[in-house]
């Protein structure tokens, strides 16, 4: 957090991003990466986002993990109600309350929900912090709010407030 | 470099049932976008072949490169990375326009939600 290391873990990602990019490791390309993680967050800074602080590496695998099991269900979830089709199916807009406030936890959830196919984020209000999602398997007795909070929100609290 | 002729059958079996996988769930999403009625629906559709259906094409990638090649070749992962993480601005774009249609033509989907609608 010091006045020429702003933000470490975008310089890290950005370094980690141009050494995947060219695929190699070599001193060359490390310096340039490492150039390139030390001046992106100043320009981030201009564009006023925030300082982005990561806390529990453990907590963002854990999260991934979830996320892949949910991803990889929720597709053979949808493709069996795409290929079955029923009539009787229910779909609708669910509300959910949240106690995440991070910018950066909000944009992560929505990543999350939009990659797991049968949820879609919809709206957010700031000012109440609600969250309106939409479903396209809806059955009665279902919890989305819980869900939702159980899986994902309680982890993104942890890493990013 | 090598062929696809070079290629161990194990592999070449696994990397034809990854990309078989993947562009069935794209196939899969395509017919959803056909079949659903209202546009919230719809929406749900293609996100099969931008969530499992590319990770299946990507990492079939990922082996028949590093095979071929007999060095890991993983830059795959950065396109699964942007694709994930650039997927909800445009989703919400296209969310908010018709919501906003919607509540032009005075039906607000959102009015009693919990609700499901028809």
């Amino acid at each position: 957090m010091s006045r020429w290391l702003p933000s470490p873990p975008t310089t890290l990602g950005l370094l980690a991003l141009w050494l995947l990019l060219n695929q190699s490791v070599s001193p060359g390309h490390i310096l340039l990466g490492s150039i390139l993680g030390l001046l992106g967050p100043f320009l981030l800074k201009r564009l006023d986002v925030p300082p982005l602080r990561l806390r529990r590496p453990g907590a963002i695998l854990r999260l991934l993990g979830i996320f892949i099991a949910d991803m990889i269900r929720s597709n053979i979830a949808v493709a069996r109600v795409i290929l079955a089709n029923h009539p009787a199916r229910k779909n609708g807009f669910v509300r959910i309350p949240l106690r995440l406030r991070s910018r950066y936890g909000l944009a992560a959830l929505a990543c999350l929900i939009t990659a797991t196919p049968g949820t879609s984020w919809v709206s957010y209000d700031p000012a109440t912090g609600m969250l309106v999602i939409h479903v396209l398997d809806l059955t009665e007795g279902d919890d989305w709010s819980a869900l939702i909070e159980r899986r994902y929100v309680g982890l993104l609290v942890e890493i990013f407030e | 470099m090598i062929t696809l002729h070079a290629l161990p059958s194990w592999a070449a079996l696994l990397i034809a049932l990854l990309i078989l996988t993947g562009s069935g769930l794209a196939l899969i999403g395509a017919l959803g976008l056909l079949r659903f009625k209202s546009f919230y629906e719809r929406v749900h559709a293609p996100t099969l072949g931008s969530t499992l259906g590319m990770g299946c094409i990507l990492l079939a990638s990922m082996l028949y490169f590093s095979i071929g090649q007999t060095r890991p070749v993983v830059h795959e992962i950065l396109i699964g990375l942007f694709i994930t993480i650039t997927t909800p601005v445009t989703l919400l774009l296209l969310v908010q326009a018709t919501l906003y249609r919607d509540r032009q033509e005075g039906r607000d989907p959102l009015d009693g939600s919990n609700r499901p609608d028809a």
